[in-house]
């Protein structure tokens, strides 16, 4: 893509704290992570996985447990929790890659669900109310990542923001990098057609396998710094709505798109911030925009639109 | 540890009862596995859609004729609740899953994870998400039964009895008549049965409309024993994947067995180590996937 149109997102996301109210700017970015690593398997290798929220939650967890518990700094607390989920996407992985299409999802979302009840049960997981008061702590020791800075008139956390906003472009670079390598070549191959792939000579399972240990870990990397912003860890961030949530926002933005994620996750955020009146009412418009997205609306919104521009985004 | 051969015949009792509920319930999703090569994942939603045509119309159905003295009683809601629920199916089938049937099957279960918000969050928003007892159990069915080393309840030998027969009653509608061979051969083939002069479209809304209002069905048995809330559906769809990963949806009978089986094994854990029969089916899943992949009863999806 153009490098004019990076630079000008790149000028955005520095911008966007004095624009925007900073926390619901650093929500949409951990979201937009979160589908941006899902998207690397359903979009790029054709894997649904429905328990995706047992890396975002899990990771979440670990996180504030060492952080708060453990007094960890924040950069080793979010170090953590990425590598806890990639440690246990390549469990969750090396047993659901052994079934395909459909089990697949539904091996994903049960073994989720094992982790579901380890969120409920564990000791240090504080039960029905997750972890709470999780302190941000000193990023490095050093930079005291509460500080707000006041600019024109209105203290704005700008410490938190530019360590989420670094930490979304570490993730979203690692996932571009991955996307436009050799082995992100493979990965497409074997969406197209796995048994090609397999014939001209590649360890299939092995690149499913790394790409959903790649995919958790930087989900889990969105869960981690989720947690440091809301102070929170709770069963909604491993249950299976959440699962639900990614897929709608990657479905919505582009499935196989670079940007279609990050916009997905924007409109989803953004719909469930303004729709807060509306109570209960909220799932039932996620449920109608899923079956709408999926009757009409197969390519997303990013989708469409490189259709339009003839051009993949 | 107090485990006499009674705490365990019980438990093992109690699990049965959870296994047919797994079993009607897998048994749908195969059905509909099978002919649309969709997993409904607003299985679960309609089970619970079922339990609610019962509660409501028991306790509200009355009150809106403006007769507040009728009560659509428990056999009515038997027969009620799957046509309710089965036309529900038709519509969702004709009007949308129709659609998709040339794209990936992806799309079916993303499509049907829509659904099941939209159903979960419309009676969230009416329904008390702890549950609502249905107080419209019959006369009949109250009481308990001795089996000789337990007392049982006579309600819950019923539905365990009931629950086989409809799904022996399935399977042998599906492997044994006329009806089946049709519906076999469109899943294995649907243009060839289609050459045949058979209506393989409308074969395939009535079996989802069948599959779905087994669901109903289920649902209407569970009433009386669970509470019945928004959320009994979501709770109870997840197990019966894992369910379905154990025995693998190629198989009608392997769908069943696989139910009563595995309620029987989270029934008999109770006894045993009871933290883990929550999760003993999800952990039973595993050891299948790393000893046989293809499930007990699999052919690959």
């Amino acid at each position: 893509m153009n490098r004019f149109v990076w630079l000008a997102l790149l000028a955005l996301g520095l911008l966007a704290p004095f624009a925007v109210y900073p926390v619901f700017m650093m929500k949409l970015l951990c979201f937009a992570l979160f589908a941006a690593a899902f998207n690397l398997l359903l979009g790029y290798t054709g894997l649904l996985s429905f328990g995706h929220a047992a890396f975002f939650g899990g990771a979440a967890y670990v996180t504030g447990h060492l952080v708060k518990n453990l007094g960890l700094t924040p950069e080793l607390g979010v170090l953590a929790g990425t590598l806890f989920a990639g440690l246990l996407g390549y469990l969750v992985g090396s047993l659901a890659i052994r079934r395909q299409g459909i089990y697949f999802a539904m091996v994903t979302l049960a073994l989720a669900q094992i982790v579901y009840f380890l969120a409920l049960k564990l000791p240090f997981t504080g039960g029905e109310d997750g972890l709470q008061g999780i302190p941000r702590g000193l990023l490095f020791g050093v930079i005291d990542l509460n500080r707000h800075v006041t600019v024109g008139g209105t203290p704005l956390p700008l410490a938190l923001y530019y360590f989420t906003f670094a930490l979304f472009c570490l993730g979203f670079g690692i996932i571009y990098r991955a996307i436009h390598s050799p082995f992100g070549q493979v990965l497409k191959a074997i969406r197209e057609n796995e048994p090609r792939a397999r014939s001209l000579g590649y360890k299939v399972e092995r690149f499913k396998l790394i790409a959903f240990v790649l995919s958790s870990a930087l989900a889990g990397m969105a869960g981690a710094m989720k947690c440091l912003i809301f102070q929170l860890a709770s069963l909604t961030d491993v249950s299976w709505h959440t699962s639900g949530e990614v897929v709608l926002m990657t479905l919505l933005g582009g499935v196989g798109t670079v940007l279609g994620p990050a916009a997905g996750a924007f409109t989803v955020v953004t719909l469930q911030s303004q729709l807060t009146m509306v109570g209960p009412w909220i799932t039932v418009i996620i449920g109608g925009i899923f079956v709408v997205c999926v009757l009409v609306f197969r390519r997303g919104f990013v989708g469409e639109l490189g259709r339009l521009l003839r051009r993949s985004l | 540890m107090g485990m006499s051969l009674q705490t365990v015949l019980s438990q093992v009792m109690l699990g049965l009862n959870n296994g047919v509920f797994y079993a009607i319930l897998s048994l749908g999703l195969a059905v509909i596995f099978g002919l649309l090569n969709i997993v409904n994942f607003v299985h679960g939603a309609l089970y619970m859609l079922g339990a609610y045509v019962a509660l409501l119309g028991f306790n509200q159905l009355g009150p809106l004729l403006g007769r507040p003295d009728f009560h659509l009683n428990y056999w009515a809601a038997l027969l009620v609740a799957p046509l309710v629920v089965g036309a529900l199916g038709v519509l969702i089938e004709k009007t949308m899953l129709r659609r998709l049937r040339k794209f990936d099957h992806l799309y079916g279960l993303l499509l049907t994870f829509g659904l099941a918000l939209i159903i979960q969050g419309v009676f969230t928003n009416y329904f008390n998400v702890s549950g609502d007892a249905y107080d419209g159990k019959p006369e009949v069915l109250s009481g308990v039964v001795d089996l000789g080393f337990m007392l049982f309840p006579k309600y819950r030998v019923w539905v365990i009895g009931i629950s086989l027969v409809v799904c022996f009653g399935t399977w042998f509608v599906i492997e044994r008549t006329k009806l089946g061979s049709y519906l076999r051969a469109g899943t294995e083939n649907p243009e060839l049965v289609k050459a045949f002069g058979i209506n393989v479209p409308l074969m395939i809304t009535l079996t989802y409309g069948f599959g779905v209002g087994l669901a109903a069905f289920a649902g209407v048995l569970a009433a009386p024993i669970y509470s019945v809330s928004p959320v009994m559906g979501s709770e109870m769809i997840i197990t019966v994947f894992a369910v379905v990963v154990i025995g693998g949806m190629g198989s009608i009978m392997g769908s069943i067995l696989t139910g009563l089986l595995l309620g029987m094994v989270e029934g008999f854990t109770k006894v045993v180590y009871a933290p883990a029969s929550g999760t003993v089916i999800f952990l039973i899943m595993v050891v299948v996937l790393l000893v046989k992949p293809a499930g007990l009863f699999g052919k690959e999806a």
